[in-house]
C-alpha cells in the first residue's frame, strides 16, 4: 500500500509501558520532516494515497487521469447492523472491516501497547458501547480499563481530565456528540485550559470521541455538529474521520498525543467498509487527505460530506470537469499546507461541510483561506451548509437541511462556468 | 454427608474461604441442585462479581445461578456474617453463596447491612477493581412467584401498607466531631498526640498563612497586584488537613486552602512570584493570584469555576487505583461549591467506581453573599454523603487537632477500602470573599468579630499548646515579626523580577506551538516593534 507523507508507519514497539513515539505526538502543522514550499517535491512526483477498495468495489488508482472512483456503499443504519467478519484480503494484503470495527481496532491496540490508556462513557464495559466500538474490551482488559460510568457527562468528562492529569490517558465516549455539552464546561474551562494555566506542568493526553451529526431521523438534540461549538476552545485538536482507514489512524495518533484531541466520527458512517493495512500505523492528526487530485477546482470537505462529494464528483467527471479533493480531516489546526498548494493549483475553492452555516468550520476555513491565499483565487470561495435550523425529525425535511450530491454539481459547475 | 450439615457447619464455623472452595471442589452447580429437587436439598443462589485474583482455585463458572431460582437467606445473621469475614479477606465484594432452608422465610423488616447497589434485590453490586480478563458478571435472575419479597432492579424493597413519607430531616443533624473546646482544653482523654515538634510545624505555618494573607491583601489593596482571597478563619483546617494527610497524595483545591502547599514546602517566594505573575512563577503569569499549581508537590492548579476539581479528583483517585500504590486523592470545595452539579455527579462516581477520595467540604457559612441557610435545606453536605452511598462526618474545622486526626482516619479507610469519604469541616469564612469583595454589606460586622475574636482556631490551637507549655506570648511576637519581614521581602523581590516574556502568551497551548499561533505570535511581534510605547514595558519581547 502506498504510503503518503502523512502516514507514518509505527512499529509496534512495547519496550516500557509507556513508550509514546515522539514523532508522532509532535504537533506540528508541517507534515513530518518539515518542508518548504520551495523544497516540496512537484505534485505530480508526491505519492498518491490509494484506497483499496474491497473486492466488490471496481479497483481504482486516483490519477488525474483515473476516469473510476470510488464510491462507498452509504449504509443507511445508523444503528451498527450485524458485523461481518473481516475475513477478506485484497490482493495485496490487508483486512475488510467496518468503520466502527476499524475505530475499535485503533483503540484495541493502542489499549494492548500501552497499559495507561483506558475508556470511560457510559455503557463501553460490558455491553461493549451503544455503537460496538468497545465491544469485548471488559472482558479482555477489565471493567477497570473499560469503565462504565454513571449518566453525568460534564462529572465523567472531569474524571478523565483528573486521571490524564495523574498519568492515565483516558479514552471518553460521548454516546452522542450532543451529550458532551454537557461536559462542554470540562473540556472548555480545563482540558484545553490546564496545560497552559499550569504553566505546563500538567498535561491532559486526553481523547474524546463520539458519533455527531445528521443521522436517519435522529432528531434535533442527536444531529448536532460540535465541531463549530468547539472549534474556538484554544488548547484542543479536533479531527474527523471518514473512512475506516483514516478513523483507525486517527484514533491511534490522537491516543498517542500529548494534547487534549476531540475525535469527530459520523453515525451514518460506522458501517462502511473497507480494507485496511495489516501493519500498525497511524495518520498524522494535522494533515489533511488528499481524496482525488485535480486541477479545475478544489472541493474542501470532511466527515459524510466526503461521500457526497465524491458521489458528486463521479458526475463531475463524467461531464468532464476535473475537480480536486481534499479530506481536510484536521478541523483544529487547518492543514494549510496542502489546502494552500491546492489553491495555488485550482484558484478555486467549495468548501462542502456538514455544519451550519453560522460559526461552522466552513466559515473559519474561508476566513483562513481568505486571508492566506486571497492572491491566488479567480473567484470567491463557495461554501456549502446546512441552514441555521435545528434538524428536523421529518425525514425529507431532514434531507433538505444537508447539502446532496447535486447541490455540489450544481455549485461546481456553477463556479467553473464563470 | 448431607448438604444441609455441610452448609451449617460451614456457616457456623465462619468459613466462608473454605466454604467456597469445598463448593468448588464439589463442582456443584446450581442447576444439577435445582434439577434434582428434593425436600433435603438446597437452594443455592450465588452472585458472582469480582473475584479477588487470590481465589483461582475456585471454578465459578459452575456456581452460576439459574434463572428461575430466587433463594431468601434463612438466617440473616449468618449471611451478614458471612459477607462481612468475606468482605474483610477480600478488598472487592465477592461471590456470596446463601443458603436457603424453606421457601416460607423472609426477610421483612431486616436491614441486611448489605451496601448493595445492587440488581433484583440480590446482593449484586459491580466492584470495577480489575485490571484483569473477568469472568461475565451475571445479570439479575427471573424472579420466582412464590418469593415473599418483591425486587426491582433499582433497589431492593421490603412492601409496606403504610403510605407514609419520609421526613425531610433526620430528627437530629449530625453531631460535630471535636476534641477540645473552645479554649483549647482537652475534652477527651485520648487526644491524638501529636509530638511537639510536628505541634509546633502546625502552629507556625498557622501563623505563616496568617501573616500571609494580611500583607498580600494590603498588597492587593495597594495596587500591586490584581486579585487576593484570604483564608482567614480557616487557617487552622487548612494546616490540620495538610499535616493529616501523605506529601504525595494528590490535591484538588478549590482557592481557599494554600495551606496545603505552604505544608508541603511551596516557599513564600514562589507565592509572591506567582500571585504577582512574573517570570518565575509556576503559571508563567497565566493564572490568577492564588491560582496556585505546583505538580512537583502534587497540588492541581487551581481552576475558577466552582467544583470542577471535583470529578478530577474522582479521575485522580481512579487512576491511583489503578496504580495500586495506596495513595489516595483529595479534593476540597465550599458549601456553596457543593451545590454545583459537578459535585453530585463526582460523589456518586466515586461511590459507584470505589475509588479513594476524602470530599473535604470546607462548610464556611458564606458563599460571596449567599449564607448556607439559602444554599441548601438538607443537613449540610455530610448528610448528603448516605445519599450517595459514602461514609461521612461533620467535624469541628475550627479543632485543629480534631480535623487532624479526622482526615488521618479517614485517608486510611479511603486507602485500605479503596472507597471514598466524605468529610463536612465546619468553619466560618472571617474574611471577605476576597479583594472583589466587602462582606460587611450583607453581614453583621458583630458576626464577623465574634467568630475572629472568640472562635478562631489558630487561637484555640495556641491555647492547647501554651496549655502543655509548648508556647508563649514571647515566642509568638518575635514569629510574627519575623514572617511579615520575610513576607514582606519576598513580595518586593518578586514585583523586581521581570515579567514572562512574549513567548509565554503563546507557550504551552498545545505540547508545541502550531503554526497558525506562530502566526499570530509574529504578528503581535511586529505590532509592539511598531508601536511600543503603547505596549507594556516590562514584558520582555
Amino acid at each position: 500500500m502506498a504510503l503518503s507523507q502523512g502516514i507514518m508507519a509505527a512499529s509496534v514497539a512495547v519496550a516500557a509501558p509507556v513508550v509514546l513515539l515522539s514523532a508522532s505526538s509532535a504537533y506540528s502543522a508541517r507534515p513530518h520532516g518539515a518542508l518548504s514550499s520551495a523544497t516540496l517535491p512537484a505534485l505530480k512526483t508526491r505519492k498518491v494515497f490509494t484506497v483499496k477498495a474491497s473486492a466488490a468495489e471496481q479497483p481504482a488508482s486516483f490519477g488525474p487521469s483515473s476516469q473510476k472512483l470510488w464510491t462507498p456503499k452509504l449504509v443507511t443504519n445508523a444503528v451498527a447492523t450485524k458485523q461481518e467478519t473481516a475475513a477478506t484480503t485484497g490482493a495485496k494484503g490487508g483486512h475488510e472491516l467496518l468503520l466502527f470495527e476499524a475505530l475499535r481496532e485503533g483503540l484495541e491496540e493502542e489499549m494492548e501497547r500501552d497499559p495507561t490508556v483506558v475508556v470511560m462513557g457510559e455503557d463501553v464495559g460490558h455491553y461493549g458501547g451503544s455503537y460496538k466500538v468497545t465491544k469485548g474490551f471488559a472482558e479482555k482488559f477489565g471493567d477497570l480499563r473499560a469503565l462504565d460510568t454513571p449518566i453525568a457527562e460534564n462529572s465523567f468528562t472531569g474524571m478523565a481530565v483528573g486521571a490524564a492529569m495523574t498519568g492515565l490517558r483516558p479514552v471518553i465516549e460521548g454516546m452522542n456528540m450532543g451529550f458532551l455539552l454537557l461536559a462542554y464546561n470540562q473540556i472548555s474551562n480545563n482540558c484545553g485550559m490546564l496545560h497552559y494555566t499550569s504553566g505546563g506542568q500538567f498535561t491532559i493526553p486526553c481523547v474524546i470521541r463520539g458519533p455527531g451529526g445528521v443521522g436517519r431521523q435522529l432528531g434535533a438534540e442527536h444531529s448536532q455538529r460540535l465541531e463549530s461549538y468547539f472549534q474556538s476552545v484554544p488548547g484542543l485538536q479536533m479531527v474527523a474521520c471518514s473512512t475506516p482507514y483514516n478513523a483507525k489512524g486517527l484514533m491511534k495518533a490522537a491516543i498517542r498525543s500529548q494534547n487534549p484531541v476531540i475525535l469527530f466520527e459520523h453515525v451514518l458512517l460506522y458501517n462502511l467498509k473497507e480494507t485496511i493495512p495489516d501493519e500498525d500505523y497511524i495518520c498524522c492528526l494535522e494533515e489533511a487527505e488528499m481524496v482525488r487530485p485535480g486541477k479545475d477546482i478544489t472541493i474542501l470537505t470532511y466527515s459524510r460530506m466526503r461521500h457526497y462529494v465524491l458521489q458528486a464528483a463521479k458526475t463531475l467527471v463524467s461531464k468532464g470537469y476535473d475537480p480536486e479533493i481534499i479530506d481536510i480531516r484536521s478541523l483544529k489546526p487547518f492543514d494549510m499546507y496542502t489546502i494552500g498548494n491546492s489553491v495555488k493549483k485550482t484558484h478555486k475553492v467549495l468548501i462542502v461541510e456538514e455544519c451550519m452555516r453560522t460559526g461552522g468550520i466552513g466559515a473559519s476555513l474561508r476566513a483562513a483561506i481568505m486571508e492566506n491565499f486571497f492572491d491566488y483565487l479567480d473567484a470567491p470561495i463557495g461554501c456549502l451548509s446546512s441552514q441555521d435550523v435545528p434538524t428536523p425529525y421529518s425525514g425529507p425535511l431532514e434531507e433538505l437541511t444537508v447539502v446532496q450530491p447535486h447541490q455540489i454539481i450544481s455549485a461546481v459547475e456553477k463556479m467553473l462556468s464563470d | 454427608m448431607r448438604f444441609k450439615t455441610v452448609v451449617e457447619t460451614f456457616s457456623r464455623k465462619k468459613a466462608p474461604l473454605q466454604f467456597l472452595g469445598f463448593l468448588g471442589c464439589l463442582r456443584i452447580t446450581v442447576d444439577s441442585i435445582a434439577k434434582q429437587k428434593k425436600t433435603w436439598i438446597y437452594r443455592w443462589r450465588c452472585f458472582t462479581l469480582k473475584l479477588h485474583d487470590e481465589i483461582p482455585s475456585l471454578n465459578f463458572g459452575n456456581l452460576l445461578c439459574t434463572e428461575r431460582d430466587q433463594a431468601m437467606a434463612s438466617s440473616v445473621a449468618a449471611r451478614k456474617r458471612l459477607l462481612g469475614t468475606a468482605r474483610q479477606l477480600w478488598s472487592s465484594p465477592v461471590a456470596l453463596v446463601v443458603k436457603r432452608s424453606s421457601w416460607k422465610d423472609s426477610i421483612d423488616g431486616e436491614d441486611t447491612g448489605f451496601s448493595s447497589t445492587g440488581l433484583g434485590g440480590s446482593f449484586l453490586f459491580r466492584s470495577f477493581s480489575s485490571l484483569k480478563a473477568s469472568s461475565p458478571t451475571l445479570q439479575s435472575c427471573n424472579y420466582d412467584e412464590n418469593a415473599e419479597m418483591a425486587h426491582f432492579p433499582g433497589a431492593r424493597i421490603t412492601y409496606t401498607e403504610n403510605l407514609q413519607f419520609i421526613s425531610k430531616l433526620l430528627p437530629s443533624t449530625l453531631p460535630c466531631f471535636r476534641v477540645l473546646s473552645e479554649h483549647g482544653e482537652e475534652l477527651v482523654k485520648d487526644v491524638p498526640e501529636l509530638d511537639k515538634g510536628m505541634a509546633l510545624k502546625m502552629y507556625e505555618q498557622m501563623a505563616t498563612l496568617q501573616v500571609l494573607d494580611s500583607v498580600f491583601y494590603n498588597a492587593q489593596r495597594q495596587g500591586r497586584f490584581g486579585f487576593y482571597a484570604t483564608c482567614t478563619g480557616e487557617e487552622a483546617l487548612n494546616i490540620a488537613c495538610a499535616a493529616a494527610l501523605n506529601d504525595s497524595d494528590t490535591v484538588f483545591p478549590q482557592y481557599r486552602e494554600p495551606g496545603v502547599l505552604l505544608w508541603r514546602g511551596y516557599e513564600l517566594q514562589e507565592f509572591a512570584d506567582h500571585c504577582i505573575g512574573n517570570y518565575q512563577g509556576h503559571g508563567k503569569g497565566r493564572q490568577m493570584s492564588i491560582h496556585y499549581g505546583s505538580s512537583r508537590l502534587h497540588y492541581f492548579t487551581v481552576s475558577s469555576v466552582l467544583a470542577t476539581q471535583i470529578p478530577h479528583a474522582v479521575g485522580a483517585g481512579y487512576s491511583l487505583k489503578m496504580e495500586n500504590k495506596k495513595r489516595c486523592s483529595v479534593t476540597f470545595f465550599g458549601e456553596g461549591a457543593a451545590s454545583e452539579g459537578d459535585f453530585h455527579g463526582a460523589v456518586n462516581f466515586a461511590a459507584c467506581l470505589e475509588v479513594p477520595v476524602l470530599f473535604i467540604c470546607r462548610n464556611n457559612g458564606w458563599a460571596i453573599s449567599t449564607p448556607a441557610s439559602e444554599q441548601y435545606r438538607g443537613d449540610g453536605i455530610a448528610g448528603r454523603g448516605q445519599a450517595y452511598g459514602v461514609r461521612s462526618i461533620r467535624v469541628d474545622g475550627n479543632d485543629a487537632l480534631a480535623v487532624f486526626s479526622a482526615v488521618k482516619a479517614a485517608r486510611q479507610l479511603a486507602v485500605d477500602n479503596n472507597e471514598p469519604v466524605l468529610l463536612e469541616l465546619m468553619t466560618y469564612r472571617v474574611g471577605h470573599h476576597s479583594t472583589s469583595d466587602d462582606s460587611t454589606k450583607y453581614r453583621d460586622i458583630a458576626e464577623i468579630r465574634h467568630w475572629n475574636e472568640r472562635r478562631d482556631g489558630v487561637a484555640r490551637f495556641r491555647k492547647w499548646l501554651e496549655s502543655k507549655g509548648w508556647w508563649n506570648d514571647t515566642v509568638d511576637v518575635q514569629l510574627r515579626k519575623d514572617l511579615r519581614a520575610e513576607v514582606i521581602a519576598c513580595l518586593a523581590a518578586a514585583e523586581a523580577k521581570k515579567k514572562p516574556p512574549l513567548a509565554d502568551l503563546f507557550g504551552d497551548v498545545y505540547d508545541s506551538l502550531p503554526q497558525n499561533l506562530a502566526e499570530q505570535e509574529q504578528v503581535l511581534r511586529e505590532a509592539v516593534l511598531k508601536c511600543p510605547e503603547m505596549y507594556p514595558t516590562d514584558v520582555p519581547l
